[in-house]
């Protein structure tokens, strides 16, 4: 009996998870991340309400992109959870404090300062913690017979750290991009400029890991700069370029959706890096996806009902986005009528 | 203490924290879908009153259950990857269609119950409220058939060490499953119907919204007097379950170390894993064996059948048990005392009686945590029932170092967080169901998500702040 091979549908759909969770829970933790910076509390009201009523939507795809690895590709699972032990567990506590901060905060005679401290620091603390576990991606991890071999404190390495440090900037630009598209007035001006300073930063990363990365791995650079491969992936490189100078020309003019878009289209880039380079490995660098492929049965026993079940969900999410169109409001929700 | 230990400690404080919510969100779901049809067929305005100021507890609730849920997928990877990694095949999906089936159709119609009421056409409203308990009765159904199999495996074969589904319906449909799924949801129904219980004798004692607080008592103590005796009958049904599956579990329970007939109920005693007897023993000859065979020579095997390895701690599983069983005759005592007390007009005046439902209503919440203690505990030493050991589930590349440290993160952080939510709910109640008609026009369904359905508006002041975007734009910079 001869099986559908799922394994590229799989992995194309979990791949759609964990972007779409960076590109939109991006915005909201890089909200956060500003958060403290701006010292008028009233628009910090604001800036809390531009993504209130859209951010547990935006996590609910963590859950579906840690839940699906869990169920489809269970061998990488086993070994990449308890290599970043410690960023996951900081990503939770970081994710749990905000979470609940958004909410505590807005309640009577809740203590402002204490969950505005929560929510800016567990923002800060849930994005660092990715860039680690993104840059565990790059760095590898110590793997033996399907188990993990290393220790839980691999992670405190420069690559992963930097990475860290990468992630908090770009989810700053989203969050910055994202306030120039939903705020006005003096708002949306320092939007603009912390926008401005922070992509600098963005492109310093960006460029700092397109070295980097080839320069480490000989596979990942065979991967880029053999023939035709280079030719294929060479629109990346490119295409970034020209976003980045985009990005530069619009975030100080009159433009209020471009930026963002812009800022969305180079997570999607450099996302779309990451997958060229690691490509078939879920778990570098020794495990592929059909290594660690849970058993085809399970398989098509998922599909049946994501592929019934994913498209609804879709149409939810663009329908929500869609009732929340339009500036923020300090009244947690948009004026949009 | 070992990196298996702490683990297991870790597990428990957070799956514990955890299913409080659950336990309380299950219910509340259900009741406030009850309160919204009963509204839209009578037209009482008393059930939307109350449905309203039960939705704000449940957003807050059900904001921290999500929170606290997110946590536990990641337990499995973190702490218990080889048990993952050899189980996924079977039970992962299981918990991916939680993920798709439930915690989507919840957040998707949340929105429109929390904030709609005055958006959407009273049906659509009522469904709203329908679909959002469903999606929780969803995701106990997962979960519960996850954890089901966990004790009585079947469907599977075992290949290279991994369990391989060779049915998923025999997965699904497990022998404990539907016993343990009627017998937990059955549980979040009368743990919640207890709170409301108590609220309502809450309120009437301190003589405030009284026609809310007959309303309460009056509809959960019906409920209880049919879903307690009910979930008696279910508890006994899912014992005999349990003795045919999982008799060393049964023999823990119940503290019998001599396998025989005509074996006493074991009504308190201090388990001695050591010695293999019991100290203190308190027991009634002859009925254990007519309720857990429902024979009166019925044979129930003792613990000393199975070698010291493959038993859990019996002291543990003991108590959580008695405790189990204990509550469950307390709650039978009050909903008696209360159905005495029906016909004699004198429900809401008996002071005593509204004491003592006041003092009941977290019960249900301690039986809840003594129940699944009861079945996790007393399924150690295995995470798949025997036949993979706990020991060999934990993640081989954790220190005690590692473990401690996170374990103290999590018990800060939640004590932290759920100490705040607790706070929060309690001043929810304290304020009550006075839910003036207030600025519910201009209350958005701008504003869906969970808790900010948490604030209520004291004050029907209609505030006019001038902010950008609401003043049509002319201070817009650009």
């Amino acid at each position: 009996m001869t099986q559908l091979d799922l394994v590229p549908l799989w992995a194309a759909i979990l791949g759609f998870a964990v972007l779409m969770y960076i590109l939109l829970d991006g915005f909201d933790l890089g909200v956060g991340i500003l958060f403290l910076l701006r010292k008028n509390e009233a628009d910090r009201d604001i800036m809390m309400a531009s993504v209130s009523p859209v951010w547990d939507f935006n996590e609910t795809w963590l859950v579906l992109g840690g839940g699906g690895l869990l169920a489809v590709f269970p061998g990488a699972f086993a070994i990449i959870l308890p290599a970043v032990y410690f960023p996951v567990l900081l990503m939770l506590l970081g994710l749990i404090f905000r979470g609940v901060a958004f909410e505590f905060r807005g309640v009577p005679e809740a203590n402002k300062r204490l969950w505005n401290i929560a929510f800016a620091c567990g923002s800060v603390l849930a994005s660092f913690a990715q860039g680690v576990i993104v840059g565990m991606f790059i760095d590898g991890f110590k793997e033996a017979g399907g188990v993990f071999v290393g220790t839980s404190w691999d992670w405190v390495s420069p690559f992963p750290i930097f990475a860290g440090f990468g992630v908090v900037a770009g989810y700053a630009l989203q969050g910055a991009t994202w306030l120039i598209m939903k705020t006005q007035g003096s708002l949306q001006v320092w939007a603009r400029r912390v926008a401005q300073r922070v992509m600098g930063l963005v492109f310093l990363f960006i460029a700092a890991v397109s070295v980097f990365t080839p320069w480490f791995s000989p596979r990942i650079a065979e991967r880029w700069f053999s023939w035709p491969n280079l030719a294929f992936f060479a629109p990346v490189p490119l295409v970034t370029l020209l976003l980045a100078g985009l990005l530069v020309r619009s975030a100080d003019r009159e433009r209020e959706v471009l930026p963002f878009v812009c800022s969305v289209g180079l997570f999607f880039l450099s996302f779309s890096g990451l997958v060229i380079s690691l490509w078939p490995m879920i778990a570098p660098p020794s495990v592929t996806l059909w290594q660690a492929a849970a058993a085809p049965v399970s398989h098509e026993f998922l599909m049946i009902g994501t592929a019934f079940v994913l498209p609804i969900l879709l149409v939810y999410v663009v329908w929500s986005y869609w009732v929340f169109r339009g500036k923020a409001t300090a009244e947690g929700g948009y004026g949009h009528e | 203490m070992s990196a298996l230990l702490l683990s297991r400690l870790q597990f428990a404080w957070v799956i514990a924290l955890h299913i409080l919510l659950p336990a309380f969100t299950v219910g509340l779901s259900c009741y406030i879908a009850t309160l919204e049809t009963l509204w839209w067929a009578t037209g009482r305005d008393v059930y939307r009153r109350l449905s309203a100021f039960w939705l704000r507890i449940f957003a807050v609730s059900f904001g921290m259950g999500v929170v606290s849920g997110i946590v536990m997928p990641f337990q499995f990877g973190t702490n218990w990857s080889r048990f993952v990694a050899a189980t996924s095949s079977t039970i992962g999906s299981l918990m991916a269609y939680e993920v798709l089936t439930a915690f989507f159709l919840e957040s998707a119609f949340l929105g429109v119950l929390l904030f709609g009421r005055k958006l959407v056409p009273q049906w659509a409203h009522v469904f709203s409220a329908i679909f959002v308990a469903l999606g929780t009765l969803m995701s106990s159904f997962w979960i519960l058939a996850v954890n089901s199999w966990m004790q009585t495996p079947t469907g599977y074969r075992i290949v290279d060490g991994k369990f391989v589904p060779d049915s998923m319906l025999a997965i699904i449909f497990n022998p404990s499953f539907p016993y343990r799924l009627a017998h937990t949801v059955t549980a979040f129904l009368v743990t919640t119907a207890f709170v409301v219980l108590g609220t309502g004798a809450h309120y009437l004692l301190t003589g405030r919204w009284r026609e809310e607080a007959h309303v309460m008592v009056k509809m959960s103590l019906w409920f209880l007097a049919v879903m307690v005796p009910v979930q008696v009958a279910i508890g006994d049904a899912h014992g005999l379950n349990t003795r045919e599956y999982q008799p060393v579990k049964l023999a823990a329970m119940e503290g019998l170390w001599d396998t025989g007939r005509r074996v006493p109920a074991n009504l308190f005693s201090i388990p001695d894993d050591d010695e293999e007897r019991n100290h203190f023993e308190i027991s009634i000859p002859v009925l254990g064996s007519i309720y857990l065979t429902h024979d009166p020579n019925g044979l129930v095997r003792g613990l000393k059948d199975w070698p010291r390895a493959d038993r859990p701690v019996v002291p543990i599983v003991f108590f959580a048990f008695h405790i189990m069983v204990a509550i469950a005759l307390l709650m039978l005592a009050t909903i008696v005392w209360g159905l005495v007390l029906w016909p004699k007009r004198k429900l809401y005046g008996s002071r005593r009686w509204l004491a003592i439902c006041r003092a009941a209503s977290p019960l249900g919440f301690i039986a809840v945590l003594a129940g699944w203690t009861t079945t996790e505990a007393g399924r150690q030493p295995w995470t798949v029932y025997g036949l993979m050991r706990t020991a060999d589930s934990v993640t081989p590349s954790l220190t005690t170092g590692d473990v401690t440290l996170s374990l103290v993160l999590y018990v800060i952080s939640y004590l932290f967080i759920f100490g705040a939510g607790g706070v929060l709910i309690a001043r929810l109640m304290r304020i009550g169901p006075d839910v003036p008609e207030r600025e519910r026009a201009t209350l958005d369904r701008r504003a869906a998500r969970p808790l900010s359905a948490a604030q209520p508006a004291h004050d029907d002041r209609a505030k006019a702040p001038v902010l950008p975007g609401t003043t049509g734009g002319d201070d817009d910079a650009a």
